[in-house]
């Protein structure tokens, strides 16, 4: 589902991601895990054509991220660290929107919209603005923007910063049920190390735009004969990687 | 063309949301109508025929000017990001929201010259409605540079930078006072102002038929105005922000 090598961007004299190679195969969930500034929301950012690398090869759902941007666009979801929505407007307003950019007639992009809502534990939200949401329920309503042309392989930034645990786990069983439904590809970020243990099938570590470590939560461990995958990132990187850095 | 318009017709309805703000912002032209245009009718200078096209064009600078103030917002809470995600093209995005300030230009504009007609401004109704369609024009260009604008400059200049900005404009423009009665440096100066030429059509426009020379030149003008506008206004919204 994503074929990346020696992938990297520069801002200016900043190299930002430094040569990242990435494999993900369809319906595997896929945590990518660092710390802040370590290259996690480039490379997303890239993988989403909202960033042009600087160098590297990549094949995003079955599109060359060079030559066919439009393509991995069309079969792809994205949902940004810093929300989709503005405070005063309608949610449903601004979900039918999207869902038209994508292609859907008004009708097909009401009846999705009323139809992810339900699923997302928000029915009947629509009128509601971002404002009179929760922390959890406007993730959701962020998740829904990345859900509602179906795509293949869904990219997640960070989605559950700044929630509380609740919601959190509520979130994680969302993101699970999806896969288990339509057998999505999901590639999210983290900095929660337990999250990334609970959620997903494999790990990526990134730490100063490179990836350090890379394979199942159980591979990690035992690969570092570690008992959480917090022992794993300090011995991979020398370093702590505190909780909730940047909530 | 779904993306189109989808995008203006969800501006639209935001907009519409909100009437108070489509009259706030004709405010400045309404309160020259009101409490200066008198005055500049008794004065000499002119009548209610230079005044209110005069307004119009002052109109476009201040409301379509300071349009880029909600792609700020847009690009603050990921709305901006969450659309350029989308297969729509960027262009697209841009012209969705040109398309509805235009909208909203049009039903300021027509306000204000209804306001003018009941004061006593006599105008050619053809030529009124030919230089509504001009106003129309100019607003796109208008409206896309200030979108250029609010994503290139720091988000709390904007305001500032652009309200300012338009100001001498509008001077220049002789929207208020004609640029007849300037001296020879200001009215060089004048002339190298886009909006000049738009006033001075749509004057000749609102007194008689629109065939003279000072209308092809506002035509000109206003639509290599636009042009370069709208391409500035692509590039930008074209950038990666990062």
């Amino acid at each position: 589902m994503i074929h990346v090598r020696g992938l990297t961007r520069s801002f200016g004299a900043v190299e930002a991601v430094r040569g990242v190679d990435i494999d993900v195969s369809k319906g595997e969930i896929v945590g990518f895990v660092g710390p802040n500034g370590a290259g996690k929301t480039t490379t997303l950012r890239m993988l989403t054509t909202l960033l042009r690398p600087t160098s590297g090869t990549a094949t995003v759902a079955d599109c060359d991220l060079f030559t066919d941007p439009a393509g991995v666009r069309r079969r792809i979801g994205y949902v940004a660290q810093g929300g989709t929505v503005g405070p005063f407007s309608g949610v449903g307003e601004e979900l039918v929107l999207q869902a038209r950019l994508y292609g859907l007639s008004r009708s097909e992009a009401r009846e999705r919209v009323t139809r992810l809502l339900e699923e997302l534990d928000l029915a009947g939200g629509e009128k509601r603005t971002a404002g009179q949401l929760s922390g959890g329920q406007k993730r959701r309503v962020d998740i829904a923007m990345g859900l509602l042309h179906r795509p293949e392989l869904l990219f997640l930034d960070e989605p559950t910063t700044g929630l509380d645990p609740q919601s959190r786990t509520n979130l994680w069983g969302h993101v699970r049920r999806l896969r288990a439904e339509s057998g999505m590809t999901v590639f999210l970020t983290t900095h929660y190390l337990e999250e990334a243990d609970a959620l997903c099938d494999r790990i990526l570590i990134i730490d100063d735009g490179t990836i350090v470590a890379s394979g199942t939560p159980a591979e990690l461990k035992a690969a570092h004969d570690a008992g959480t995958l917090d022992e794993v990132f300090l011995a991979v990187t020398g370093r702590e990687l505190r909780e909730g850095a940047a909530a | 063309m779904t993306a189109l318009a989808a995008l203006t017709g969800h501006y639209l309805r935001t907009s519409f949301a909100n009437r108070f703000a489509i009259v706030f912002g004709a405010i400045q032209p309404l309160f020259y109508l009101v409490i200066f245009g008198p005055l500049f009718s008794r004065s000499g200078v002119g009548s209610w025929d230079t005044l209110v096209p005069g307004l119009l064009v002052q109109l476009a600078l201040m409301s379509s000017g300071l349009v880029g103030f909600g792609v700020v917002f847009d690009q603050r809470f990921g709305v901006l990001e969450r659309l350029r995600v989308t297969p729509a093209a960027r262009s697209t995005l841009l012209l969705g929201r040109v398309l509805k300030d235009s909208v909203v230009l049009l039903i300021q504009a027509a306000g204000i010259i209804v306001l003018g007609y009941a004061f006593g401004m006599r105008a050619e109704p053809v030529g009124v409605v030919l230089g509504l369609l001009l106003i129309t024009v100019l607003s796109i260009g208008m409206a896309a540079l200030s979108y250029a604008a609010a994503l290139t400059i720091r988000m709390e200049l904007f305001a500032p930078v652009m309200s300012t900005l338009v100001i001498p404009l509008m001077l220049l423009s002789g929207a208020l006072l004609p640029m007849s009665l300037a001296p020879a440096w200001l009215d060089v100066v004048s002339r190298f102002t886009p909006f000049r030429y738009a006033v001075e059509a749509l004057r000749a426009l609102f007194a008689g038929p629109p065939t003279s020379p000072t209308v092809l030149w506002g035509v000109l003008v206003t639509l290599v105005f636009v042009a370069v506008g709208f391409t500035i206004g692509t590039k930008v919204y074209q950038r990666e922000n990062t």
